[in-house]
């Protein structure tokens, strides 16, 4: 058994050598590991077969057959594949800055708002700190945080102790006051103290759940939302297919926030929320600490989901 | 008459539905070897199918559901929650308080996450909704000195169940998975049977990250059982399968909803089927 692509796709090039001539066929055979190592990654299985599909025509295409070593020449084309899928650019030198579409795009008439969606306990109250801090230190910006979570227990009380933490203004809590309520007078709130940005911090919800969808909606409505991100665990597995387009079903999803990017995941679920939202992904969390943001980099990412 | 078996393309079928419920590439390869053997008596349609896929499934299953109960003498019995981060301990640890007063045993919870923001807050409100005693400390304190209060506390008055909350924490970092060992050393002092249990508490939404959680966590922390939560979505939690043939680690309940009494035991053929697509 391998658990790398690299070790796998040699193996079955060798063996197929050995009987000589490579045939188009066994490029097709070779897709086969391709398809495992993404379903292990948790690439949803949907995407998986497009991919599989693109790919194998590239590689039939190219000189595959005669390469001097067809695995190689398997992984590079399955891995340009992957950054161009994510966003990025496969020749892009390394440490180059992250591309242009997972910027944060701030430049209305303030207030803006980014409002934090996602299932519970996928990270959004830790992003919505995280991405008001990194506006403050990459663009100067100073932002107000809002908690329209009415819900969880002390989900308010959580984010008004990140916005100590990290010295963020946090719209000051009304017990029973509504999200709709709660997102309007955040608004007003914002806009008489020249806030230059509001994040809306929202309850967790299931795609599933009609009510909490409405509710979400009804928030975006009333906010005007220029960001709306959709904050996902980088752990979910074949799920991820279901939330993405039932988020993008409901409200104007302007980017994907990736979090736990600090575990082992191979983090499929990257490559499937690109594939299904169509939306860039606009940054990955790194950690608990309110520091542990990071700018998206595709590259990085498909080497990971490539196990490589 | 006659019996049928099932064609590379019906296979390829049933493999991938199986993977699309997180059984993963082989866990399913596994279970789609099987039916490769099955002879149908009396035509494979559609159900016949399904039917047969959920009684491979719920016999993987079977023998790893095994409710969480209370039984240790002397009391209490210490129950250590952990797991990754946001997998949904700290409601699981108020659906498990329900579970037991409703048995009516007095419970106790232990704020053992000092990390995160407004934890033991939110262990606080369960608490209050329960009706139960909190034992905390302050935020950013050592969490093994107020797991050890605890212990202390409700050996002192012979509460049933003292359930202690952990910050989450990925299984990949070193120094938070010898924080748990701490944890349990302590846990250890008062009482060299504590923790009784430990109970690993996974997302269904995660996909075959599980496998590795359930690993280390096990390695590190001497995971006794499982919890599943939110399988009040979409995921169907197809891990469990690939878990149980893996590890054997008896899975006590399933959480399927935000409040208190949305814990469910584990019923082995239920998942079965929703996995296969019957039920
Ligand atoms: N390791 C790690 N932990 C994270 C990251 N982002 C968030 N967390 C942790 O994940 C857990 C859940 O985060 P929250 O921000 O509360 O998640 P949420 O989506 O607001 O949860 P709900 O409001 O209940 O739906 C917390 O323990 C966070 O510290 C990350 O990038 N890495
Ligand atoms: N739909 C659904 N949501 C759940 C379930 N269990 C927990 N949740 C929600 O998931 C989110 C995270 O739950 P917590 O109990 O705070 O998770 P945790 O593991 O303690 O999180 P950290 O302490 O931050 O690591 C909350 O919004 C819960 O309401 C469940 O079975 N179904
Ligand atoms: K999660
Ligand atoms: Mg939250
Ligand atoms: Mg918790």
């Amino acid at each position: 058994m391998f658990d790398n692509l690299s070790d796998r796709l040699g193996a079955t090039f060798d063996k197929l050598r050995g009987r000589g001539a490579l045939k188009e066929q066994d490029v097709r055979d070779a897709m086969r590991e391709v398809r495992i190592a993404l379903l292990e990654a948790d690439v949803a299985l949907p995407v998986v077969r497009r991919f599989i599909d693109a790919v194998t025509e590239k590689a039939i295409g190219q000189d595959v057959l005669r390469a001097v070593s067809p695995g190689q020449q398997v992984i590079k084309i399955v891995n340009d594949e992957l950054v161009r899928t994510l966003g990025g650019d496969p020749d892009e030198e390394e440490g180059a800055p992250a591309p242009e579409e997972s910027r944060l795009k701030l430049e209305v008439k303030p207030p803006a708002v980014v409002m934090m969606v996602g299932l519970q306990g996928s990270g959004k109250t830790t992003s919505t700190a995280k991405i008001a801090r990194y506006i403050r230190e990459k663009h100067g910006k100073k932002a107000m945080m809002a908690s329209l979570d009415v819900a969880r227990p002390a989900a308010q009380e959580q984010l008004a102790v990140l916005g100590q933490q990290a010295d963020i203004a946090t719209l000051p809590i009304v017990p029973g006051q509504q999200p709709v309520d709660i997102a309007r007078r955040a608004l007003e709130s914002a806009r008489l103290q020249n806030f230059d940005v509001l994040m809306l911090d929202t309850a967790g919800r299931l795609h599933v759940d009609d009510a909490l969808m409405a509710e979400m909606k009804a928030v975006a409505g009333a906010a005007d939302p220029a960001e709306v991100l959709l904050v996902v665990d980088s752990l979910t597995g074949q799920d991820a297919v279901n939330v993405a387009k039932s988020f993008t079903d409901e409200v104007p999803l302007t980017g994907v926030v990736l979090t736990r990017m600090d575990g082992d995941a191979r983090g499929g679920a990257a490559l499937s929320m690109r594939a299904v939202t169509g939306k860039p992904i606009k940054f990955a969390g790194t950690g608990e600490k309110l520091d542990a943001l990071e700018a998206f980099h595709p590259k990085r990412v498909a080497g990971r989901i490539l196990g490589m | 008459g006659g019996t049928t078996k099932l064609t590379p393309a019906q296979l390829d079928e049933i493999e991938d539905a199986l993977i699309v419920s997180d059984l993963g590439p082989r866990a399913a390869a596994r279970i789609r070897d099987k039916l490769e053997e099955h002879r149908f008596e009396g035509g494979a349609d559609e159900r016949a199918i399904r039917e047969q896929v959920a009684v491979e499934i719920a016999e993987i299953l079977r023998p790893v559901a095994k409710p969480l109960e209370v039984t240790a003498f002397p009391r209490p019995q210490v129950i250590l929650v952990i797991g990754v981060n946001g997998s949904g301990k700290t409601t699981t640890i108020a659906k498990l308080g329900h579970l037991f007063q409703e048995d009516d045993y007095e419970v106790m919870l232990a704020a053992g996450d000092t990390f995160r923001a407004a934890a033991i807050g939110q262990l606080k409100v369960w608490g209050e909704r329960l009706g139960v005693p909190v034992v905390a400390g302050a935020e950013g304190g050592d969490p093994a000195s107020i797991v050890f209060d605890a212990v202390k506390q409700a050996t002192d008055i012979g509460t049933d169940a003292l359930i202690v909350d952990t910050a989450g924490r990925l299984q990949n970092k070193r120094e938070l998975m010898d924080e748990l060992a701490k944890i349990r050393k302590v846990l250890g002092k008062l009482n060299p049977e504590a923790p009784h249990d430990v109970v690993l508490v996974l997302d269904a939404t995660n996909g075959q990250n599980a496998l590795s959680q359930i690993e280390v966590f096990k390695e590190m922390a001497g995971v006794t059982g499982i919890v599943m939560t939110k399988l009040d979505g979409t995921a169907r939690g197809g891990v469990l399968v690939a878990a149980a043939e893996q590890y054997g680690l008896p899975v006590h309940a399933i959480g399927v909803g935000e409040k208190m009494d949305d814990l469910r035991p584990f019923d082995p053929d239920l998942v079965a089927r929703v996995i296969a697509g019957v039920a």
